[in-house]
This record gives structure tokens, C-alpha cells and sequence, in this order.
């Protein structure tokens, strides 16, 4: 059975004055999928998000929640979403508790003080209720996030670099409660992110995104399985070790070299016999790291 | 939606220093006038009669609760401003420095809903303030002072106004006061809807009013045609009502005058915040 669409985006544009944050971003979000937004910073990742949430009106394209477009149906789309866009700020002069009712208060459900304490006892802020958020960390302040998120149960999730500015302890934590979300409520979720290790951990479905327009989309795993490794080898003789990879390894290509380094693309499955190869001949290995296309792609997206 | 969010903004406004701010500085200025006259109000009386002395004879309480309530409104009726547009200009632009206006605005209350109800916060706040400066103006200075007949000199001379014909009078003027400062937080939330900075607004809507009274008390023919629609030309209407006979059509005219300046400007951030696209 096909699933639902829940999140479609058609050639998506958004242009401030003479600038254009996001020129032509297209992809689909069906229901269940926790879905990476990949993309370098300055891609449109905030911008394609602030449009997904009516925040910012865009100039082109076309954007259909659960089946339908904001114009006459605002209200109900945003009833089915929690969101938190870049990092999520509180009123600091209000505690945790009175932040989450007044946010509770307008989600567009009905939200006893009871399921605010569950709330908060789920993102791990038990206790903490009462302290204003003027005192709370970064990692506090993005638990709390993930909480008003979730108070109304909805059924779409949109994170946009939720782990931004996190120590690494905060980062395990957010992405755990991203887990936890997609293992025990099976919700939807979107998930921006710079990091393509971070989408590969937690999304089962991606989009890439660069200056503005969407590269590629597909099955995280698919997306880098289907890929071909791109071998870094550190060798103390590069002619030698083409060579015997040129006479082991007919599908071999070389797609760089140094005086010491070589880079060759070659199945994930024949690494191992790569290394015995070329050891078994002679040649001294120093260092060996495969390297997806897909994540050297990505690099290159980000250096550039 | 709309009362869960205006109730939200009370919420915001009850938890913000800021707010007491307002009340607390009125306390104050009106404790020192309060101290003042009742150091010194002896003389500042006399010089006021002082020029009718020849002609009339002033006999007792003058220095009454009901005058110490004018002199006060007419003080502070210019000062007040800062202290509504203190609160009130903040209410939309504080959001979006806050970065709260981000997550209020992708929640499924409508713009014009997040708008009206921080117009309605600002009126309750406007309200309140005007009903504590009425309670320090007339409760507190009638009960320190005394009571009396009330004498007002205006343009056309002294008026004198019996003890028992002055309260409603008070209670109309307090009506139109509330009025004025309304449209000063009308204003205020109006400026607070382009901007994305607290204090801007607050400074624009001060500046604003300095500007409004320098062309309102300049002399000059170029700028009669417009001071009769400048809301500050209408800001102290309140004082007809202490005028005899009270003129009316003047006061209905400001009246009408300062309503439709609150529309347009509600009507201005509506449409502004709807239009806005929020990059904060």
C-alpha cells in the first residue's frame, strides 16, 4: 500500500530583495518517514522550513500538507504540526511550565497541566517545571523545544538543526529523543541538518539541498549503499600498488593521485581483498579509509 | 483562539518587569506632586488667584482633592505616553527579538488574531494604568486634601465648578484620557509590528508625539489644515469637561477623531504582520 503523502514541495523559490535563498527545491515526505534535510549552511534548509511553516510567503512553487495548501486550510495544517525552526527561544521571564501552557494554549488541542509534566518528564526536564528559562542551558532550551513540539501530538515533526551549538552530550541526548519519537510514536518528522553522519544515524529517507536547489533524494540507505567507495590509500609506492590493483581488480579506476597517496573507486566488498592484495605483493599500507561518492559529494557541496 | 491568546498576553504582560515599571513611576510622580502640594500648595495657589483677588473672594477648602486630581491629569497627561508605549511597544517586536514570534506565528492562530489580541493586552494595560493614575489623582488626593468645589482656569477665565457637579465630570474626562492613551498604544503596537527591535518602537512612538505637539503649538498657516486630524491636537479634549458649558461637538469630535485614528492603525499592523515574513 502506498503511503501518505504528508509533506510535498514543487519547485519551491523564495527571493529577499535581490537575494534568492531558495531557488528550486523539490521533495516528498511520506507518513512515518523520519526524513533528512541535508544541505550546507546558506543552502535554504531554514528558509524552505520558515516557507513549510508559513512564516515566509514564497514567490514560486508549491507546498501541500497532508494533501492540501495553506491558502483556506492555515489553521488546520499547523494543528498537525510541532516544529522548532533554528533554535527554539522561550519567553526567559516565564518558567518552563507557564512557557509550555502558553504555547499548549494555542497548538490548537486541548493540553491539561498533567500531559505538560508528562511532557516534560519525556524530554528529562522532570523537576524543572518551575526554574524560569532565563536559567537554562542551550540543551535545556532544545529539550524544552522538542516538549512544545509534542504537547498537541501532532502528526508532523519539523527539527531544523536541532543539534546546533550542542556539546556532544546534547547532541547524543536530542538525538535519542528523535529516536525514541520515531521507535514509540511513529511520528513523521523532518529533519534539517549540515551533518550528513547526523541524518544517516536517525533519517530513513533524505534530500540534499545546495545553493538553493535540491541535488538528489532518495532512501538514506540506497542513496549510500548504491554509491561506489572511493578508496584513500596511503602507500609507499603508488606505481607499485596500481599495479596490483590494476592486475587483482579489473573494475578498479584510479580517480587520484600523489607521491604517496591514491584514491581508487571499487565495490564496498572488495576492500578487504584490496588491502590483503596489496600487502601480499609488497607494497606497505600506511593508511586505507573508504570514502562514499555520497559523502565526498557532500564535502565537496560543503567546502565549496 | 483570540481570548486563549490575549489571556496569553496577560500572562507575558503580568510577568514583565517592565509593566510594574509603568505603575510604579506613576506612583511616584504622583506621591511627590502629592508631597509637593501638600509642602508648598499654599503658595502655588495664591499666585493662581493672585490676579483675581481684586474682583473675587476666594473662601474655603481651594486646595481641595479635586483640584490636586486636575493639576495632577494635567501633568501627566503628556508623560503617560512613555509609559503605556514602554509596554505596549513592545508587545509585537519584543516577540521577534525574543525569537518567540517564530513559534507564536507557526501555531494555528491566524496573524490578525496574534494582532487583536495583543490591541486588546495593550487596551486592559492602557486601562489599568488609567484607573491607578484616577485612584492616586482623586481617591488618594481627596482623602489626604479633602474635598471641595473645584476652580479651573482656562482660556476663557476661572471656571468655578460645584463639589457635587465635579465627579461625573471627572469620570467622562478619565473616559476620553483613556481614549488618548489608547491611541498612543495603538500606535505603539502599530510601530511594533514593522520593527524587530524593542526599543525602536518606543523612541518612534515618542518621537512621534514630539513631532505631533510642535506642529500642534506652532502658529504658523501652513500646518492648520492638518493639526485638526493630529491625535495629539485631540489628547487633551479630556479638559472640556471641565469647561461651562461643556462643549460637546468638540468633545464628540475628538472622540470620533482619536476612534479612527485606533482603527487605521489596528488595521495598519494587521495587514503589516500578515504581509511580514518572518526571518527573525
Amino acid at each position: 500500500m502506498e503511503k501518505e503523502t504528508v509533506i510535498k514541495v514543487e519547485h519551491l523559490a523564495k527571493s529577499f530583495g535581490s537575494f534568492q535563498a531558495v531557488k528550486d527545491v523539490s521533495f516528498t515526505v511520506s507518513r512515518g518517514d523520519v526524513f533528512g534535510f541535508l544541505g550546507p549552511n546558506g543552502a535554504g534548509k531554514s528558509t524552505t522550513i520558515r516557507c513549510l511553516l508559513s512564516l515566509i510567503k514564497p514567490n514560486a512553487g508549491k507546498i501541500e500538507l497532508f494533501g492540501k495548501s495553506y491558502t483556506n486550510n492555515r489553521s488546520e495544517i499547523l494543528s498537525k504540526i510541532g516544529s522548532i525552526i533554528e533554535k527554539p527561544d522561550f519567553y526567559k521571564y516565564l518558567s518552563a511550565q507557564k512557557n509550555l501552557e502558553i504555547f499548549a494554549r494555542i497548538s490548537g488541542a486541548s493540553v491539561s497541566k498533567s500531559q505538560i509534566g508528562e511532557m516534560l518528564e519525556f524530554v528529562g526536564l522532570t523537576g524543572r517545571g518551575g526554574d524560569k528559562i532565563g536559567g537554562f542551558s542551550h540543551g535545556m532550551k532544545q529539550r524544552l523545544g522538542i516538549a512544545q513540539t509534542l504537547l498537541h501530538q501532532p502528526d508532523l515533526i519539523i527539527l531544523d538543526e536541532p543539534t546546533t551549538g550542542l556539546d556532544p552530550q546534547g547532541i547524543v541526548e536530542i538525538r535519542n529523543l528523535i529516536l525514541r519519537l520515531k521507535n514509540e510514536q511513529n511520528k513523521t518528522i523532518l529533519l534539517s541538518s549540515h551533518q550528513l553522519s547526523e541524518i544517516e544515524l536517525i533519517a530513513n529517507r533524505m534530500v540534499i539541498i545546495n545553493k538553493g536547489k535540491s541535488i538528489v533524494e532518495g532512501e538514506v540507505q540506497d542513496l549510500l549503499n548504491a554509491q561506489e567507495l572511493v578508496v584513500h590509500l596511503e602507500v609507499d609506492a603508488v606505481e607499485k600498488a596500481k599495479q596490483v590493483i590494476s592486475t587483482h581488480f579489473s573494475n578498479a579506476q584510479f580517480v587520484g593521485e600523489t607521491s604517496t597517496e591514491l584514491e581508487v573507486a571499487i565495490e564496498k566488498n572488495q576492500v578487504p581483498n584490496l588491502n590483503k592484495a596489496l600487502i601480499e605483493n609488497g607494497v606497505m599500507v600506511f593508511a586505507l579509509e573508504p570514502k562514499r561518492k555520497l559523502e565526498d559529494f557532500f564535502m565537496k557541496i560543503v567546502q565549496s | 483562539m483570540l481570548l486563549k491568546n490575549t489571556y496569553n498576553e496577560f500572562v507575558k504582560i503580568l510577568a514583565k518587569p517592565r509593566s510594574y515599571l509603568g505603575i510604579g513611576a506613576l506612583t511616584l510622580l504622583i506621591g511627590v506632586i502629592l508631597f509637593a502640594m501638600k509642602a508648598d500648595g499654599g503658595s502655588f495657589i495664591s499666585f493662581v488667584t493672585a490676579s483675581f483677588e481684586q474682583t473675587l473672594s476666594f473662601n474655603g477648602n481651594i486646595l481641595n482633592g479635586n483640584l490636586i486630581g486636575f493639576i495632577i491629569l494635567q501633568m501627566l497627561i503628556i508623560h503617560i505616553p512613555l509609559l503605556v508605549a514602554l509596554v505596549t511597544g513592545d508587545l509585537i517586536s519584543g516577540e521577534a527579538a525574543m525569537g518567540t514570534v517564530r513559534m507564536l506565528a507557526s501555531k494555528p492562530i491566524s496573524r490578525t488574531n496574534i494582532v487583536l489580541s495583543k490591541f486588546i493586552a495593550g487596551a486592559v494595560y492602557t486601562l489599568i494604568l488609567t484607573l491607578w493614575l484616577g485612584f492616586l489623582a482623586l481617591i488618594v488626593a481627596k482623602w489626604i486634601f479633602g474635598t471641595g468645589d473645584l476652580i479651573v482656569l482656562n482660556s476663557d477665565g476661572l471656571v468655578i465648578l460645584q463639589e457635587q457637579d465635579i465627579m461625573w465630570r471627572y469620570g467622562l474626562a478619565f473616559m476620553v484620557a483613556f481614549l488618548s492613551l489608547l491611541t498612543i498604544s495603538s500606535l505603539s503596537i502599530c510601530l511594533s509590528a514593522f520593527a524587530d527591535n524593542s526599543i525602536g518602537p518606543i523612541v518612534s512612538t515618542m518621537a512621534i508625539i514630539i513631532l505631533f505637539t510642535i506642529i500642534g503649538s506652532l502658529d504658523v498657516s501652513v500646518f492648520d489644515t492638518i493639526k485638526p486630524y493630529l491625535f495629539t491636537t485631540h489628547m487633551a479634549s479630556w479638559r472640556s469637561f471641565f469647561e461651562d458649558p461643556i462643549p460637546m461637538s468638540k468633545i464628540i469630535q475628538s472622540v470620533v477623531i482619536l476612534l479612527v485614528h485606533n482603527v487605521i492603525l489596528v488595521v495598519i499592523a494587521i495587514v503589516k504582520f500578515n504581509k511580514k515574513d518572518i526571518t527573525s
